[in-house]
């Protein structure tokens, strides 16, 4: 498995061998379970300090409930999630307190991610009036704070969610993550749901925190042009499982596993005169609920060898920071 | 590409307000633009710019009784739409401008067989017998490349995925053969490998049949692939037009090239975007001079006072900012 | 920023007739003994069975005529409005808070408690009102306290279910989510998060239901079931002038009238409530 690019003796977060099956129940009166849809199958990774990074996928790759497994919102079938080496989803009392604080989330759609009937400052001083017991003034203060950091006026924080654009509405999301001190920010399509000309703002803003606050980041996207401006590694997922994995740069110069070439290739790319080495794909990603044996990428692959509908590849490391899991390496 | 063929729709000069409670939104402001047969225009722009009631408009599709098209001619084959009767407008819609929408969910009726759609939009075209109609409903979902058409022509929209659905929204706009089809922003909901699929789709389909196809969209990447031509709305106005190569190689308008200069790149890293501040104006509150001008570096009084006219600056390019150099006829 | 123009806009589209009848309605109730001309129940035979002010044989002393016992008809009209007003504030303060209670709870929790409360609604929503309400009357006597109950038991059920699919809705936003990853607690995400944003649909529920509680009162009492006589009250004095119908029309017109109105201006408030409490009707 490949180590984060950060030196220290034990990574901020570590992924092991995570799996999330759901039940697929059948039936009005007697409900049966009739399969189990392998959302997140058997994935590890791990996240460094001040480190980003990114998990990309198309819808159904299991990159969200990966998400939702590091914020404690799903329970792991399998695996742990370990949080400075303890697990995350083993913690109470004080320490699950603690978690609170140091992980924190932004989610895609600033419309749904404010408590309309709140008054921002209320909204950004949640995690701390849930988890710290931090003076009145002393909430205030932090929420000012953050305000400022976030780049929005401080009178902002008097006034309701609805008086406010996409853009800004994210940049509260943001500062309501900020406030609690968090060391890992997992940011589930940030900008996705944002105007073009205000992508880059956020992005940027963004990036500016991460080396400000020392910041760590899970960043899940879509956008493959998004990931490779923020994150410093990458991991591609398909059908639950992670197929790629290597440093950013060299997952985007040197593509290995025939589904990140395909997904990479179907990225269009803002130049008329760009090459079009079209590989495009046949057919649409097969369900989760029964996926293909051996490799789960093999029926659409167009390099599959015979092993490849029989035999699961490993991720193994190519070279020192690039890991694939295909037989053809 | 396409040989530019003659011109199958042309708008002039439209204005489209919404009347609402709270004033009256601009929402379409003086738009002009031609589209010849075989042709790809796209339509670029972040959301509120005015380019969804752009589309709207042209079918006279407006929300009622808020929208309302003050002003300005569409033209289709030199008919005036605009002033068309409600009836003479249904036989316009599906039969010679078709629309696709961005979401395939809510497209498609879902209390109907995908078959049951497609032959009720082939209906308006062709007077068959119902058999006959199925199938063309058939060999219509053979052209949008959908797997086993027959057993597809009796499955409910919930059964199918995304891009299957697309496809189908596809084969009901193409179904009544018309001359132009106006496509809203079609893949935003699709994932990346399906889009392309859906992409290529769609330029097959205009190959064959010489359709002139309004793309509206806020993907540079879609643009670059897609368009012949590209118009840029900000505010409720086009601020720039022009080829798409020429475009991209030197977008004229400040804001054409700020929008562009902020999009993060997949074939290159950089360290830092440049990004375009503030956000786009309230369409009822719009600033007096060029609409960009609060958000533009270049910004000076003159910008402030008076809305740029329409300078040519190349071969079928012009951009409305008063910086912008006219230059001399090429020809 | 809109905000301010748009909330005088829609304070302009107050509906002012409903909302003034509503106010003369309450201010009527709660000051009855001030505002009534006579005692509402007492008779005076020589008086019995005069017609309105303006009707030949009427006089200015009973505006709106008296009944069969010479008791004046608007003092009885102005007292009943106490019951009927009294009645709805107490039952649907009772059915509507159980309901949104239980609309919460089963709505939050899903699972095995949402199927038990929701089946017990289905099971209430299915008995005839007036049969629920008749049977109460007969085992746990007549009166004002019976029929609030009896009331209350039918009510509770459509709140919990509207509130429950609200709930639903709300639960699926992402600032849940966000509560959850903040470590609140359900019992504060409930408190916090859920609760203030079912309140508006909850309050326009509670307005349009005022128009059914107090046909339902009315209709009790006009059964015979409802509040005892001599205390005035809409249903009964309907009831009353029923047999006179033929020769003394304002018996059971003018209580029928003053039913009829109530219900009209409290849904026509009601609908300009939702709208009003509307965020997206309210924003641009």
């Amino acid at each position: 498995m490949l180590e984060s690019r950060a030196i220290a003796a034990e990574p901020l977060i570590r992924v092991e061998n995570v799996s999330k099956h759901f039940p697929v129940t059948r039936g009005l009166l007697v409900m049966r379970t009739t399969g189990q849809v392998k959302a997140v199958d058997g994935i590890s990774f791990t996240i460094g300090r001040q480190e980003t990074l990114g998990l990309v996928g198309e819808s159904g790759c299991g990159k969200t409930t990966t998400s939702r497994l590091l914020l404690r919102l799903e329970r792991p079938s399998a695996g742990r999630v370990l949080l400075d080496g303890r697990d995350v989803h083993a913690l109470t009392g004080a320490a699950l307190r603690e978690y609170h604080t140091r992980v924190q989330a932004v989610f895609q759609d600033p419309w749904s991610s404010l408590n309309p009937r709140l008054r921002i400052r209320d909204t950004i001083a949640e995690a701390l009036v849930v988890n710290r017991r931090v003076s009145k003034a002393g909430r205030l203060e932090r929420v000012e704070e953050v305000l400022h950091q976030v780049g929005l006026p401080l009178g902002a924080g008097g006034r309701y969610p609805h008086e406010f654009s996409g853009g800004q509405r994210q940049r509260i999301a943001l500062a309501s993550a900020l406030a609690s001190y968090p060391e890992l920010i997992v940011l589930d399509e940030p900008v996705s749901a944002l105007d073009v000309s205000i992508r880059a703002q956020i992005m940027n803003l963004l990036k500016d925190l991460q080396a400000r606050q020392k910041l760590s980041y899970l960043l899940v996207a879509h956008n493959l042009a998004t990931v490779r401006y923020i994150a410093h590694r990458t991991a591609v997922m398909y059908l639950g499982r992670i197929v790629e994995h290597a440093d950013t740069e060299s997952v985007y110069r040197n593509p290995l596993h025939p589904y990140t070439k395909a997904l990479f290739a179907a990225a269009l790319p803002a130049d008329p005169d760009a090459p079009r080495d079209d590989l495009i794909l046949s057919g649409e990603v097969p369900s989760p609920i029964d996926p293909p044996s051996g490799c789960h990428f093999h029926p659409r692959c167009p390099f599959a060898l015979e092993q490849c509908s029989r035999v699961d590849p490993v991720l193994r490391a190519i070279t020192s920071d690039h890991a694939v899991a295909c037989h053809l390496y | 590409m396409a040989s530019p063929g003659r011109v199958v729709l042309e708008v002039r000069d439209l204005h489209a307000y919404l009347y609402t409670r709270w004033g009256v939104v601009r929402a379409v402001d003086g738009v002009s633009f031609a589209l010849r047969e075989g042709e790809t225009l796209g339509l670029v722009g972040e959301s509120g710019c005015g380019k969804t009631m752009t589309a709207l408009s042209v079918l006279r599709l407006m929300p009622e009784p808020a929208g309302r098209i003050v002003q300005g001619q569409v033209l289709l084959e030199g008919e005036d739409l605009v002033t068309k009767s409600e009836s003479e407008m249904r036989r316009v819609r599906g039969r010679r401008i078709s629309m696709i929408l961005q979401d395939p969910q809510t497209s498609l009726n879902p209390v109907f067989t995908v078959g049951s759609q497609i032959v009720e939009a082939l209906r308006m075209r062709y007077a068959d017998g119902v058999d006959a109609l199925r199938r063309l409903a058939e060999e219509a979902l053979r052209r949008v490349k959908v797997a086993a058409p027959a057993e597809r022509l009796r499955a409910f929209p919930h059964q199918m995925s995304g891009g299957m659905k697309q496809r189908v929204v596809g084969a009901i706009a193409v179904a009544g053969e018309p001359r132009v089809l106006i496509a809203d922003e079609p893949t935003t909901a699709l994932d990346v490998t399906i889009q392309l699929q859906y992409l290529v789709l769609l330029k097959e389909i205009q190959a064959r049949t010489r359709l002139a196809m309004l793309f509206i969209t806020h993907d540079f990447g879609i643009v670059a692939r897609m368009c012949d031509r590209v118009a840029v709305m900000y505010a409720g106005r086009i601020v720039e037009t022009g080829p798409t190569r020429a475009l991209f190689r030197a977008p004229r308008h400040p804001y054409t090239a700020a929008l562009m200069a902020s999009v993060p790149r997949m074939e290159a890293s950089v360290e830092r975007l440049p990004s375009i501040e503030g956000q786009p104006p309230l369409l009822h509150h719009m600033p007096v001079g060029c609409r960009f001008a609060p958000r533009c570096s270049y910004v000076d009084d003159r910008c402030r006072r008076e809305y740029p006219p329409v300078v040519p600056i190349g071969p079928a390019h012009e951009a409305s900012c008063w910086r912008v150099e006219p230059s001399p006829p090429s020809r | 920023m809109s905000t301010e123009a748009s909330s005088r806009g829609d304070l302009a589209r107050l509906p002012w007739i409903s909302f003034s009848i509503i106010v003369v309605l309450v201010v009527a109730a709660v000051f009855a003994p001030l505002l009534a001309p006579h005692s509402p129940t007492e008779q005076s035979l020589p008086d019995k069975l005069r017609p309105p002010a303006w009707q030949e044989g009427g006089s200015m002393k009973h505006l709106l005529g008296t009944d069969v016992l010479g008791r004046d008809v608007l003092s009885r009209l102005v007292y009943g409005a106490r019951v009927s007003l009294t009645v709805a504030a107490v039952a649907l303060i009772a059915g509507g808070g159980v309901g949104l209670a239980l609309g919460i709870l089963a709505g939050y929790t899903g699972g095995r408690v949402d199927n038990f409360i929701m089946r017990v609604v289905d099971a209430t929503l299915t008995f005839p009102t007036i049969l629920i309400a008749l049977l109460l009357a007969v085992s746990l006597g007549q009166g004002l306290g019976t029929i609030a109950i009896a009331i209350t038991v039918i009510i509770w059920a459509r709140f919990a279910r509207i509130v429950r699919g609200e709930v639903l809705s709300v639960k699926t936003r992402d600032f849940v989510a966000l509560a959850r990853v903040h470590g609140c607690s359900h019992l504060r995400i409930m408190a916090v998060h859920i609760v203030p944003n079912v309140l508006n649909t909850f309050m326009v529920l509670l307005t349009l239901h005022i128009g059914f509680v107090v046909i339902v009162e009315a209709t009790l009492s006009f059964l015979g079931a409802g509040i005892p006589p001599p205390t005035p009250s809409w249903g009964q004095m309907v009831s009353d002038g029923r047999s006179h119908i033929a020769s003394a029309w304002w018996l059971s017109v003018v209580p029928g009238g003053a039913i009829m109105l109530v219900v009209l201006v409290f849904n026509l408030f009601g609908d300009w409530l939702r709208d009003w409490l509307d965020p997206r009707l309210r924003q641009v």
